[in-house]
């Protein structure tokens, strides 16, 4: 006759983590697919305004320009006035040219004449800046300028 | 020859390397999410022309250092900016019989206002100190106005939405014949094309 043994109660059975790394690889996959690698660290506050009748922007063709009061932590050291970032430094505008040149040859070369200047300025930077930022973007003939925005609307 | 068996490897590690790959890229890198307002600069070698604009074709919109909105010459909110701007480029004003006339304007068709969309311009002027924050909500709302007039007349034409076909278009995702919808969307571009100039800031240091 068969023997049942009957199983000791109380001790719960270990949960099999054998399916652990799928998961967790799955979590990388998805990561690795939807997310780009960070290029520069920011220097300078970047709360951007709102506005909701936007367009996408094109990764490949363009180039970053970043604009607003310096971070807390070089205040001392640049002060509290706003200031260009290009890059991983701190530029300014008679140098915004040669910069920005630069960074157009980094582009692949058949998108090199299609470029699109990104423009991403915190909300309290005047507008006399941006002014002077797109003066000498007219005068290097980079015509094409995109103001990054976050969703939302200034009225609400 | 004796067959000796493989030994299993051990998977047991296999999940703290994969939690660490995925932790690292978690921190190196960001989620896209850009997107804004586009715009083209006008070209700096091109000859000033000396361009003869009728008064009413022209609605200025001036933004001062306190961002505050002058429009025409009479202060504005920035929520009716919108509403008077598309007055403005929809008031088709010229008489009926003439070259002008706009046969698809809704508007009040005040003979002191825009001749039709295609003559009125916004000329947009802002002082130095205006915020950015202010700079880009008026740009908004002038663009919201033009989006909003070339919705309407795509919907009459074609029964979509012009906004709605162009993004879809600019992600890949548009079902149906593209090029014929981009012609389209040309075809409403000239119907109502976007002419919004702006000034250089005003004290300007030169």
């Amino acid at each position: 006759m068969a023997k049942f043994t009957k199983k000791q109660s109380g001790a719960l059975p270990a949960i099999s983590t054998a399916s652990l790394p799928d998961i967790v690889f799955m979590l990388l996959f998805f990561f690795m697919v939807v997310t780009v690698l960070r290029d520069s660290s920011l220097l300078v506050e970047n709360t951007l305004p709102k506005a909701d009748q936007v367009e996408k922007l094109m990764k490949d063709r363009s180039v970053f320009i970043y604009a607003g009061k310096p971070s807390e932590r070089y205040r001392e050291s640049y002060g509290t006035s706003a200031k260009i970032q290009i890059g991983d430094k701190y530029t300014e505008v008679d140098n915004l040219q040669f910069a920005l040149t630069e960074l157009r040859q980094k582009l692949r070369p058949e998108l090199q004449d299609k470029v699109m200047v990104a423009l991403k300025v915190d909300e309290d930077t005047r507008a006399g800046l941006v002014g002077d930022i797109k003066q000498e973007l007219r005068e290097l003939n980079m015509l094409k300028i995109i103001y990054i925005t976050s969703p939302g609307n200034e009225l609400n | 020859m004796a067959r000796r068996e493989v030994p299993e490897v051990n998977a047991g590690s296999m999940a703290d390397i994969a939690f660490l790959l995925l932790i690292f890229f978690l921190v190196t890198t960001t989620i896209e999410k850009d997107s804004g307002i586009a715009r083209t600069l006008p070209p700096i070698d091109e000859i000033e022309e000396e361009v003869n604009i009728r008064k009413r074709n022209l609605f200025i919109v001036n933004v001062n250092k306190d961002d505050q909105l002058l429009v025409n010459e009479e202060s504005m909110n920035l929520k009716d900016l919108r509403q008077a701007a598309i007055e403005f480029i929809d008031n088709g004003g010229a008489p009926q019989g003439t070259a002008d006339y706009c046969d698809f304007c809704k508007g009040l068709r005040d003979p002191k206002s825009s001749d039709n969309p295609e003559k009125a311009i916004i000329s947009l002027q802002n002082d130095r100190l205006t915020s950015y924050k202010m700079y880009i909500a008026v740009q908004n709302e002038l663009v919201a106005a033009y989006n909003e007039l070339r919705n309407r007349e795509s919907q009459r034409l074609y029964g979509w939405d012009y906004t709605e076909v162009k993004n879809a278009i600019a992600e890949g995702n548009y079902r149906g014949d593209v090029e014929k919808a981009e012609e389209r969307l040309k075809e409403i571009q000239k119907m109502i094309p976007q002419k919004l100039s702006e000034a250089e800031p005003r004290s300007r240091a030169k």
